[in-house]
């Protein structure tokens, strides 16, 4: 299938492997991003097929894993209310525990929760139930954003009352910051997501990398990219360089894509956001601008303050978000927590480390022997 | 809704089941949960671990003066009703008849229950039933019992199908899940993820299109042809949970291990476009026309080309092999690493980004 068999070429896969074998001269730490990088990598088992001494640690890039608890609590909480609401959410987020329960065992107990693909088809629910206000799960980084500011705009537009957005939106340079002066870093270069990057462009990385002495290699998703990726960025490590490179060519250049980034910043600014297993983030998330504060799902439903939030004692995802620990260092891995009962959001998500390492076959005993 | 009555026949119930729990979707999704459900409730609460019921077929076989039968029921709560390439009454022919076939009988007989929810445009009733009718005759089986219920707005989701059939198990032949051997052969007779990914594209929420259609199919005439040219182990309809799932059931059902060649596993190039923007796994996607055959190695090619040479069956593949337990499967990638197919705790769900 054009655009997908031409980067999973396996001789061409084998042939980066040697180049990166030849290149690397002593131990690297690597980290990669978004967890669709990291689902890649783990499925096709490429980190076990590096030459010893390179590691890879996977990065907070899983929108799911830390959008932070209360939100989830709270949409559970709105998910109850059927008679004046209609939770709209990508599948994904319908297993991610909350405190004592997640969205499939809201819907159970009579919650309406709907699947969606698409935040525009959440408005058309809103227009098509006007009595009931229509809450969509607005979770993601970048990439997500200007799909959900459409969608708000056009609710605005269209004089589409009953439609919000319950804003759990992140961003990636703030979280490459927050990794990058946390005690005890070990990651020495990035391999930054494509997807972002196709909306975001570059800039904001050039700082980072010139400021922090840390190369930053824009890097795609499929088998092929990825060891380009890394090629690019061990390549620079070993010349002791450190710029911003574009691996991702066939989808992102520097600026980005304007028309998304001008829709997004008409909708919404930035804020502080907690994230979930990491904490506070300055200036890391977004929220509704003031203009748009009518559809934003928590000045309608403010919250019930009802159980406080919290989290699994033994669960270790904050560790594995930000690259501190790999999922099978956690004692509840693959025994206690699994995808159907998960402790923490890594297990459920399609993007999360632990489900990659969990659905890749890797158990505890086997990776300590 | 634990009032006294249901309490009362909860504690009759030989099975300590937790307090509290409820029904959610996976278990009704052909993965874990659905498994878990089946050993743990149904199987010890209706039969015991040697009934007919445990063995886990696509259709019961039981003796009547000498006769082999196969018996089987299956329904149908699709929506939509219509979609690409097939609908809700084709679907609930279709499935009955594949379960006999899958246990090598000759579907005969089929009875068909109507849910029928206040409102129904009876123009909808009436093309299910005529679409109905078309698949029975394809198939060559006589619908002969019927009922109709009919429940109030709100009870039920349009229409709900449930059909049971009957079939005849020819003299000779033995096919059953608990067959594979290490050394056998595993083909698949179609690409998979096509009704899935078709019945995906028409849900309201979901705007993408392209040429995808529903593979929803009689099987008969292909079970009939690959059982004639060699032993024919195990049959598996490749329903809910798609081929990873049925190939987990095998496994598990023979006790043995089963390696399939991810490469070679068809899936059209419209389906893996989707599943690949969608994130989801065709391999574990639902077909409603797709077979999996457990061959004996010395019959494969042999089994293989009859498969072809039916129209169900013309993009058959050889995808893999059994091998000794225990019961694992996993798909060999393209570097040389394997990975297992787990039975999923319920459906795959859908990514973000």
């Amino acid at each position: 299938m054009k655009y997908l068999d031409e980067y999973r070429d396996d001789g061409i896969a084998r042939a980066l492997l040697d180049d990166i074998a030849r290149a690397v001269t002593r131990p690297w730490t690597l980290m990669e991003v978004c967890g669709g990088q990291t689902h890649t990598l783990i499925r096709q088992g490429i980190d076990q097929l590096l030459p010893a001494g390179l590691e890879l640690v996977h990065g907070p890039g899983c929108p799911v894993c830390v959008t932070p608890l209360a939100l989830i609590d709270e949409a559970i909480a709105i998910a109850k209310r059927p008679e004046e609401a209609i939770v709209c959410s990508f599948g994904d987020m319908l297993r991610v525990p909350g405190s004592s329960e997640d969205l499939f065992m809201a819907r159970a107990v009579g919650g309406d929760v709907r699947v969606v693909y698409s935040p525009l088809d959440a408005l058309e629910v809103a227009r098509r139930n006007p009595d009931r206000t229509v809450v969509f799960f607005a979770v993601g980084f970048e990439t997500t954003a200007p799909a959900n500011a459409m969608a708000v705009r056009q609710a605005k537009q269209l004089g589409i009352e009953n439609f919000a957005l319950l804003v759990a939106h992140v961003l990636v340079p703030p979280a490459i910051l927050a990794i990058l002066v946390s005690p005890g870093n070990r990651v020495q270069g990035f391999l930054a997501p494509g997807h972002v990057c196709a909306i975001q462009g570059w800039t904001e990385y050039e700082p980072i990398a010139r400021d922090h002495r840390v190369p930053i290699v824009v890097t795609g998703f499929e088998p092929l990219d990825l060891l380009e990726g890394i090629r690019m960025l061990v390549t620079q490590l070993e010349e002791g360089r450190h710029e911003v490179e574009n691996q991702y060519v066939r989808a992102v250049v520097r600026e980005g894509n304007r028309p998304a980034l001008d829709v997004v910043a008409e909708v919404f600014e930035p804020c502080d956001r907690a994230w979930r297993g990491i904490g506070m983030i300055p200036g890391s998330g977004l929220r509704l601008r003031e203009a748009y504060r009518s559809h934003d799902a928590e000045v309608r439903f403010p919250r019930v303050g009802g159980v406080p939030a919290s989290e699994s004692e033994i669960c270790i995802a904050g560790e594995v978000l930000v690259g501190r620990a790999k999922p099978h260092d956690c004692p509840a891995f693959g025994t206690l927590c699994t995808p159907e009962s998960p402790l923490g959001a890594p297990m459920v998500s399609s993007e999360g480390a632990c489900a990659a390492y969990f659905l890749a076959g890797r158990r505890r005993e086997e990776v300590s022997a | 809704m634990t009032d006294n009555v249901v309490r009362e026949f909860a504690m009759r119930c030989p099975v300590p089941l937790p307090p509290g729990e409820r029904v959610v979707l996976g278990h009704g999704s052909g993965g874990k949960l659905s498994a878990q459900l089946i050993r743990d409730l149904f199987v010890p609460v209706l039969g015991d671990a040697t009934s007919e019921l445990a063995r886990l077929g696509d259709a019961a076989v039981v003796e009547v003066r000498g006769l082999r039968l196969a018996f089987s029921t299956d329904s149908f709560v699709v929506t939509p009703k219509f979609f690409p390439g097939s609908n809700i009454g084709e679907l609930a022919v279709n499935g009955t008849v594949n379960d006999l076939a899958m246990m090598g009988a000759r579907p005969l007989f089929l009875s068909a229950a109507l849910i029928l929810e206040e409102g129904l445009e009876m123009e909808m009733l009436g093309a299910v039933v005529a679409s109905m009718a078309d698949a029975a005759e394809r198939a060559g089986v006589a619908i002969v019992a019927g009922d109709t219920k009919v429940v109030e707005k709100g009870s039920a989701d349009g229409l709900f199908v449930t059909t049971a059939g009957i079939g005849l198990v020819p003299d000779g032949i033995e096919v059953g899940p608990e067959r594979a051997r290490p050394g056998d052969r595993v083909i698949v007779t179609s690409p998979v993820g096509s009704h899935g990914v078709a019945v995906m594209s028409r849900r309201q929420e979901i705007s993408f299109s392209g040429d995808l259609a529903s593979d929803s199919a009689p099987l008969t005439e292909l079970v009939d042809a690959m059982l004639s040219a060699g032993d024919v182990r195990c049959l598996r309809d490749a329903t809910r949970g798609g081929l990873a799932s049925v190939l987990n059931e095998l496994a598990e059902a023979s006790g043995v291990a089963m390696v399939v060649d991810e490469a070679v596993v068809p899936v059209l190039p419209p389906v893996r476009a989707a599943c690949e923007m969608l994130g989801l796994d065709p391999l574990y996607v639902a077909n409603e026309g797709v077979a999996v055959a457990i061959v004996a190695p010395e019959d494969a090619e042999r089994v293989l080309e009859a498969a072809r040479s039916r129209e169900q069956g013309a993009h058959a593949a050889l995808i893999g092999a059994v091998e000794e337990g225990p019961p694992r499967v996993a798909a060999k990638m393209g570097l040389g690493v394997t990975r297992p197919l787990i039975l999923l705790a319920g459906d795959q769900l859908p990514r973000i980004c």
